[in-house]
């Protein structure tokens, strides 16, 4: 089991003539991800790496059966192509497009509302579910697959967390990237229930950063809903506030959304946060031991 | 993206929002020449730095003649005004907004900005004005109230209407209160703010409802449709540093330490210098070099952290994933060679073609200790820098 997708999922990929999703869908398809069609208008009919183009997400779903599209669409025009998969009703649409303005967002989260599809991302790696589905730009060699649920809101972050543990020989279930940016999709709490949902995650590594309270949120959801061990790790305790530390959402603003105050509450609401970076992972196995799973949750 | 006060209220008039009459000067004669044109009896002489807190500062000074605009013109400009938020070396003043000086009869807050909470954009509204929002925030947050703002429906007018009523805007003025936030609105949405702050919203003796200060901040992400409000960029308000970067669409912001600091992906390049810190030592700068990146990327990234005296040594930390380590390597190497390299260098590879990168850096010849892991990596810099 995982959480969103999984070996079946049949994805499209948007923008797919762009070369940093030229780059990635031979990737994708080189982990086995089931990559059954590209959008890109006006270059219907023709095929990359081995992949049907559709000008439009409706016709590509229709002729593909895709549930899931991957968005790699310049910035400028990316809003749009959400709204087409939204209205194409998938099941998921992964934004991996970075820069988008916040406004356009607003747009889309309203265009939403009410309609089946989730949206993960804009600004965020993307979802794997290792050996059986990667939609994105991580690296797919550092996966393993086992029972440990990650979610972020950084990319390469997440790279960290996911690279210590296969190191460790823990598994990972699921890892999802929720994006840098302040108005997204998917939120820590959709993952952090849908991990709790599901029964082949044992544990869950859930990653912030400064600005917004996105964290604080999700601490107090895993105190009143989880029963799984949950650590933590939050990125810019030496961030300067006042000044975004690249992505749109890390900023520090009127003293709110500080790395103190979110490791404070994460700890009263049980989490245990890493210190560092360098010890994700090794926070983790000692909860896991402590929890008494730390065997059921080595892969090797 | 940050503008002065006096441009914000340019765009302001433009949208039928009311703010005072005045006059942009350069010159201690244009303030003067400015306060003529205006023809009021007094006078405001406002000093223009992208920061709050200028009043505080002795930043901003009302003149009841022609000979005290003079003074206070020589006295503000090409001053280092400190504030809370310039940092104790403070900004010099370039600019005055010369300004008639109006009756105020009250003063009041409004602002829109982005609540997270609920991806929607809200209007906030006080009566508390002239204090810092976040001040009110914290001692009386009963007297704030908010809107949240549908995107398809926009402000409507029974919203602004509740606000007016709500901050107690009195009656005979509620419709030039209800189209001053109408008009706030609009501007904020079209021109694609972050934030958009009034404080003070004035009323005035002869029945006006004016912006006496304006905030406008815009999104970085949609300039590229906002060219007009590019045009306002003011680079003597920014890090030459951060500009420089900027133009090489690296993500790049100054601090006070000694290493360097070369990273991908935001959420590590924050980590880096939290890491950094933990053993003992001080980040330099933020530099993220995106997804993207080139070797001539990589290769300015290197010389901008390199142009900044204060730095002892450089750590490159990089787990690719759109980022292909080979990339890096090249870039790494071309630029050492290019600028030369005599200071340590740190160098940590991880993910997308991590072995092409390693034999590129094995290769080269330099002078670079390489790390197996973010932990060793942020030890041995600190280390060497000591």
């Amino acid at each position: 089991m995982s959480v969103y997708i999984n070996k079946d999922t049949k994805v499209i990929v948007q923008g797919i003539t762009g070369s940093t999703a030229l780059f990635h869908t031979k990737q994708m398809l080189e982990y086995g991800t089931q990559i059954v069609g590209g959008v890109t208008p006006k270059k219907g009919g023709t095929e990359v790496e081995g992949v049907p183009v559709f000008n439009t997400v409706d016709e590509a779903v229709e002729q593909t059966g895709a549930t899931a599209s991957v968005v790699y669409v310049p910035a400028a025009f990316a809003a749009d192509a959400i709204m087409e998969a939204v209205d194409a009703e998938l099941d998921m649409v992964i934004c991996i497009t970075e820069h988008i303005p916040v406004i356009d967002m607003v747009k889309v989260k309203r265009y939403m509302e009410g309609k089946k599809t989730r949206l993960v991302g804009p600004n965020c790696p993307g979802v794997i579910t290792p050996e059986e589905c990667k939609i994105g730009i991580m690296p797919g060699y550092i996966h393993k697959k086992g029972h440990i649920g990650v979610v972020s809101r950084s990319g390469t972050l997440t790279y960290e967390a996911v690279h210590q543990l296969s190191e460790a020989g823990i598994g990972q279930s699921t890892a999802v990237g929720i994006g840098g940016d302040p108005v997204n999709g998917t939120d820590f709490i959709d993952v952090l229930q849908a991990f709790q949902d599901d029964p082949d995650t044992y544990g869950v590594i859930m990653i912030g950063e400064i600005g917004g309270t996105a964290e604080e949120e999700a601490a107090r959801f895993v105190k009143e809903n989880m029963d799984k061990p949950v650590v933590g790790f939050i990125g810019g305790r030496t961030a300067p506030p006042g000044k975004r530390m690249g992505h749109a959402g890390a900023i520090i603003s009127g003293g709110k959304g500080t790395a103190e105050e979110k490791i404070s509450v994460m700890n009263e609401c049980g989490i245990e946060v890493a210190e560092t970076p360098a010890v994700m992972g090794e926070t983790l196995i000692n909860v896991l031991k402590n929890n008494g799973i730390y065997e059921k949750c080595k892969t090797h | 993206m940050n503008i002065h006060e006096y441009q914000g209220k340019e765009i302001l008039r433009s949208y039928g929002v009311a703010v005072p009459n005045g006059k942009v000067a350069y010159t201690v004669d244009e303030a003067v020449d400015a306060a003529n044109a205006l023809g009021s009896n007094v006078s405001v002489v406002k000093a223009q730095i992208h920061a709050g807190g200028r009043g505080n500062a002795g930043g901003v000074k009302v003149a009841k003649n022609q000979d005290e605009v003079r003074t206070y013109a020589n006295e503000i400009l090409g001053k280092q005004l400190v504030t809370h938020q310039t940092g104790p070396e403070g900004k010099e003043v370039k600019r005055l907004l010369i300004e008639e000086g109006c009756d105020i009869q009250k003063e009041y807050y409004v602002g829109i900005v982005l609540d997270r909470a609920t991806s929607r954009v809200t209007m906030m509204a006080s009566e508390e004005g002239g204090t810092e929002i976040e001040e009110v925030a914290a001692n009386t947050p009963e007297k704030i109230f908010k809107e949240v703002i549908d995107p398809v429906a926009g402000l409507m007018p029974y919203q602004a209407r509740r606000l007016a009523f709500n901050i107690n805007i009195p009656d005979e003025l509620l419709g030039k209160a209800v189209k001053f936030m109408m008009g706030l609105y609009q501007v904020f949405v079209e021109k694609d703010c972050s934030i958009a702050e009034i404080n003070p919203l004035v009323t005035t003796g002869d029945g006006e409802v004016l912006a006496l200060d304006a905030k406008l901040n815009f999104d970085d992400n949609a300039l590229f449709r906002q060219k007009d409000i590019l045009e306002y960029r003011d680079l003597d308000e920014e890090d030459p540093k951060e500009i420089e970067a900027s133009k090489y669409d690296l993500s790049y912001i100054a601090l006070d330490g000694n290493i360097g600091c070369m990273v991908n992906g935001a959420g590590l390049a924050m980590a880096t210098m939290d890491t950094i810190k933990h053993y003992g030592g001080e980040p330099a700068n933020f530099l993220d070099v995106g997804g993207g990146a080139t070797t001539e990327k990589v290769t300015e990234a290197f010389k901008i952290i390199l142009s900044d005296s204060s730095v002892k040594g450089i750590l490159v930390n990089i787990f690719g994933g759109i980022m292909k380590c080979d990339v890096i390597a090249e870039g790494v190497v071309a630029a050492t060679k290019e600028v030369g390299l005599e200071i340590p260098l740190v160098v940590r590879l991880e993910g997308t073609n991590v072995k092409e990168g390693k034999q590129i850096l094995n290769e080269s010849e330099l002078n670079i200790t390489a790390s197996e892991s973010m932990a060793e990596a942020a030890q041995k810099i600190v280390e060497l820098v000591k």
